[in-house]
């Protein structure tokens, strides 16, 4: 089966920053494929190189084997964006909003009804509502809908999801599977590391490189360290005693209590048990709890070396 | 993290007189715009040195609120008091004594890193002398003593938050609004960012932030979701979970927001 | 071709969604034709004007009494030698002296040919010349009247502008006016709608659909092309019917050289939209870049022939003084396009320069910032 995305070696500088560095990822047709990294990683450079709308400097891109340089016109046909930014014409009310899209498209309303339908009926009690007046989920739905009226292969989604709230959020990581079902190939990117469990495939993104690529569940197997919940009666003191272990990668407050991880092999349970008690911590209890995305993440930002200070 | 204050629930203060250990003191807030009642008959305190999580969906009334507890915007009615002032009357006291940061203002991208600091330093009214020692120990702090005459544009976006923490607490206030801080920032300066929270707290500065990071809920002393212009829930994240029989804080929410919102209006 | 018009539709939308919009589109042009009709057909109800008599005959008293019956002029005083002009000038009230030569009458019946010099006062350059026009044509229509015999009388009024002697042309800013007008709605609402695109992000999503270019240029600029001709419309109705300008030639030449002015107006808005991606800049261009030309150095307000060489220079590379040029020899001279076929071909050249330009520099991909 042929790769809906085939990209190789993609490369993109701005003066002396390097937005993209070498990077090569293949997506499946149907898959749910996501870029999960935070602000300036890179994320918006790619998809808008994969939308045809910036030139890489080096390496080349596929999408349904058209290339994203010379078959330009091809994939603008094939492809449904939704850029980071809310795009569409607030002074336009929902349903001219899409009428608009399908037009430009070649396409009408009716004729891809079937395909919105799930998205846009949750909307079209508002259809004469201008789009500036909708609320951040309901936008979010309009964009989602005008990027699908043509019926596009695959679907570039640029942070769908930031500055959503929780609510909305979910409901739009349900449409986005429920699409899949139908055969659309989707790559989004997300700031939002707890997102990342809901693709088939997620590649780690920071500062212009992929750390990892793979399946949500392969990331967090592959999660080289120990992880701990540590608390005891006094969780201030708590950190900076852990930060002063030699063997420790990280500590730090997460609620009420504090994640501790070390290399497996290094050190015991029990040996930080001892050391915290010689420190005068009482009540120390230490349970191993199981790594998430983003712990991988920063572990990965850590062993590559590209924390921040 | 501020451990005086763990597992004390919220004392539920009914009267108008706030407790001695309130610096923020809500009683019966409405807001209207037209019609529309953006917040409902808040109430509600916030303690001396606590970290206050504030979340709630888009529209919530969340922004709302915060402009009128930074003396940015007059209630409809109810009785407030910050910092131990009053927002009707003693506006300008107000703003003298809290700090305040969002992602989207903070610093000047046009502006070197010192010249930031200054900027800042210098609109709280700090002595000249006063603006170089501290503006020198708090490059030093963040470890942007080679960054000083960089251009804000010029420095990534983890140190960019973290500095503009750093800047909005110069001047020692009371208490410091943190609307939305970590957006967008990598797991491992979010997590250095709260480092810094913690430490501001620790130091007697009230926190009261917002978040779309549902973990970042977990951090917070106290934590008060707003479901359509009301308090749906204060309590502490332990507390919260337990009531609503949640795993996660982000379960306490969905849960909140999907009772009272039938569609995410 | 339907994707094209689903695009004027929409720009069709936007333009009469926002009053903004439409307020610029057809209240400015009113209100100020509107409000230079008011200032100036006030000032000339009841000017006060001199007259030196050297003739002191019936016919010259009879002219006096027409020119007072008007209802525009007001007699202020007799005057008695050419010294007492400055001097009346001076006080301040006097707007416009007659002087009818000595033996007025007489010449014109011997002659056939009288002078009289009709001085205004150049400092308020427009409405000296609406006045000595007005006086001119009082004089005409006396003329026209005593004009039974077969041979015609001439009275010949030689005009002068006191303090600003260079002044030409009489209804000079009723076409600066339009040439203003057509430059501000073309050139500023394209490059605005275009820079509104982007820095909404939607040119984004136009660009990453299959519409091409010139659909997206077309689709944008075709409105504004329907609404600035209806527009040059107004003006032109407007500029008739307050202040009488006439429209001696014929209306189809006018209505096509404002056509041809509007499209280079609009080539030129996109390609100001074209090279900036901000609707503030867009905007301090049009202003700064287009209209102060426009009006300081058209010919519009100041006369070309009194500037410095270097900015004559500048103003033969305005666009705007050839349109001016135009309408004045339609509307006023009455010429057909034999005259200003130099201009017109002028225009051309400006609008076809414009449009390669902009498809030039228009970008079918985001720009790298």
């Amino acid at each position: 089966m042929n790769n809906a995305v085939e990209v190789l070696n993609l490369t993109k500088t701005y003066g002396d920053v390097h937005a993209l560095k070498e990077i090569s990822f293949s997506v499946t047709k149907g898959e749910l494929f996501g870029f999960i990294g935070p602000d300036g990683a890179g994320k918006t450079t790619l998809f808008r190189i994969l939308a045809t709308l910036i030139l890489p400097d080096g390496g080349s891109a596929l999408i349904e084997e058209n290339d994203i340089v010379k078959d330009y016109r091809k994939i603008r046909q094939l492809i449904g964006y939704m850029p980071g930014r809310f795009s569409l014409y607030q002074d336009l009310s929902v349903e001219e909003n899409l009428r608009f899209f399908a037009t430009i498209f070649g396409t009408t309303i009716e004729e891809n009804y079937d395909l919105v339908k799930e998205i846009y009926s949750q909307i079209e009690p508002f259809k004469t509502r201008k789009a500036g007046q909708l609320s951040g989920g309901m936008k979010q739905k309009l964009a989602l809908s005008c990027a699908l009226i043509h019926k596009p292969d695959v679907l570039l989604l640029d942070e769908p999801t930031t500055g959503v709230d929780a609510v909305s959020r979910q409901e739009f990581w349900e449409m986005l599977k429920r699409l899949k079902e139908q055969g659309i190939t989707i790559v989004v990117s997300t700031p939002y590391m707890d997102e990342a469990s809901l693709c088939d495939q997620v590649a780690l993104i920071q500062d212009g490189a992929i750390m990892q690529i793979s399946t949500p569940a392969k990331v967090i197997d592959s999660y080289p360290l120990g992880l701990y919940s540590v608390s005891t009666s006094d969780n201030y003191q708590l950190l900076l005693d852990l930060k002063q272990l030699p063997q420790v990668c990280s500590a730090f407050a997460y609620g009420q209590a504090a994640h501790l991880s070390y290399r497996k092999g290094e050190m015991t349970k029990e040996e930080v048990k001892l050391y915290l008690s010689k420190k005068g911590h009482q009540d120390v209890t230490i349970t191993p709890i199981k790594p998430t995305i983003e712990d991988c993440f920063m572990e990965l930002m850590q062993t590559s070396g590209q924390a921040d200070k | 993290m501020s451990p005086q204050h763990h597992g004390t629930t919220a004392p539920q203060h009914h009267g108008t007189l706030p407790p001695d250990d309130a610096i923020i003191h809500v009683s019966d807030l409405v807001k209207k715009f037209g019609s529309f009642v953006a917040n409902d008959h808040l109430t509600f305190d916030v303690k001396r040195g606590e970290i206050f999580g504030f979340l709630g969906a888009n529209g919530a009334g969340k922004t709302t609120a915060i402009r009128i507890l930074c003396g940015l915007s007059y209630p409809t009615s109810g009785e407030l008091l910050v910092a131990g002032y009053n927002v009707y009357t003693q506006r300008e006291k107000i703003k003298k004594n809290i700090g305040y940061m969002s992602q989207k203002f903070s610093l000047y991208d046009d502006l070197t890193v010192f010249e930031n600091i200054r900027f800042y330093a210098a609109i709280y009214g700090l002595s000249k002398k006063e603006i170089y020692h501290r503006a020198g120990n708090l490059m030093k702090k963040l470890e942007l003593e080679e960054a000083r005459n960089k251009l804000i544009r010029e420095i990534p976006l983890g140190w960019k938050q973290k500095l503009a923490f750093s800047v909005a607490i110069i001047h020692d206030p009371k208490i410091v609004f943190l609307d939305e801080p970590t957006g967008g920032v990598d797991p491992i300066t979010r997590r250095q960012f709260w480092d810094m929270i913690y430490e501001a707290a620790r130091s007697g500065i009230t926190v009261f932030v917002t978040t779309h990071y549902m973990d970042e809920a977990e951090y917070c002393d106290r934590v008060c979701i707003m479901v359509d212009g009301r308090i749906a829930a204060l309590d502490t994240p332990m507390d919260l979970r337990e009531t609503f029989h949640a795993k996660t804080m982000n379960d306490v929410f969905l849960k909140l927001a999907r009772a009272k919102t039938p569609e995410g209006i | 071709m339907r994707r094209f018009w689903g695009f004027v539709v929409k720009e069709f939308l936007h333009i009469f969604r926002d009053y903004r919009t439409l307020l610029i589109l057809f209240g400015i042009p009113a209100v100020q034709l509107i409000l230079f009709g008011f200032v100036i057909t006030n000032e000339i109800k009841d000017a006060r004007f001199a007259v030196l008599d050297l003739s002191m005959d019936e016919t010259t008293r009879q002219l006096t009494e027409k020119i007072v019956s008007s209802g525009y002029f007001q007699l202020d005083r007799n005057l008695h030698t050419y010294d007492e002009i400055d001097e009346a000038f001076c006080e301040g009230d006097i707007r416009l002296v007659v002087v009818f030569e000595p033996d007025f009458a007489r010449r014109l019946e011997k002659e056939k040919v009288a002078h009289v010099q009709l001085i205004g006062d150049a400092s308020d350059p427009n409405s000296a010349s609406i006045l000595v026009s007005y006086a001119s044509g009082i004089l005409n229509n006396y003329l026209l009247s005593m004009n039974s015999e077969a041979i015609p009388l001439q009275i010949h009024p030689e005009t002068r502008m006191m303090y600003n002697q260079e002044l030409k042309g009489v209804f000079m800013f009723v076409p600066g006016l339009m040439a203003m007008l057509l430059m501000l709605i073309s050139a500023l609402m394209t490059s605005l709608s275009i820079t509104r695109e982007k820095e909404l992000g939607t040119m984004e999503l136009l660009l990453a659909s299959p519409l091409k270019p010139l659909q997206i240029v077309l689709g944008k600029v075709f409105p504004y092309v329907f609404l600035a001709f209806i527009d040059a419309c107004i003006i032109i109705l407007l500029g008739w019917s307050v202040f009488g300008v006439p429209i001696r030639g014929s209306v189809g030449l006018l209505l096509f050289e404002s056509f041809l002015f509007i499209s280079m107006a609009l080539s030129l808005g996109i390609l100001i939209s074209c090279i900036t991606n901000s609707q503030q800049l867009a905007m301090m261009i049009s202003l700064v870049a287009l209209m102060l030309p426009t009006i300081l150095l058209s010919g519009f307000i100041f006369p070309i022939e009194n500037m410095p060489k270097i900015l004559q220079w500048f103003c033969h590379i305005m666009p705007p003084k050839y349109f001016i040029t135009i309408i004045k020899s339609i509307m006023l001279m009455g010429n057909g396009l034999y005259f200003i076929w130099k201009e017109t071909l002028i225009l051309f050249g400006f609008t076809l320069f414009f449009i390669l330009l902009s498809i030039k520099k228009f970008k079918i991909r985001l720009t790298s910032s």
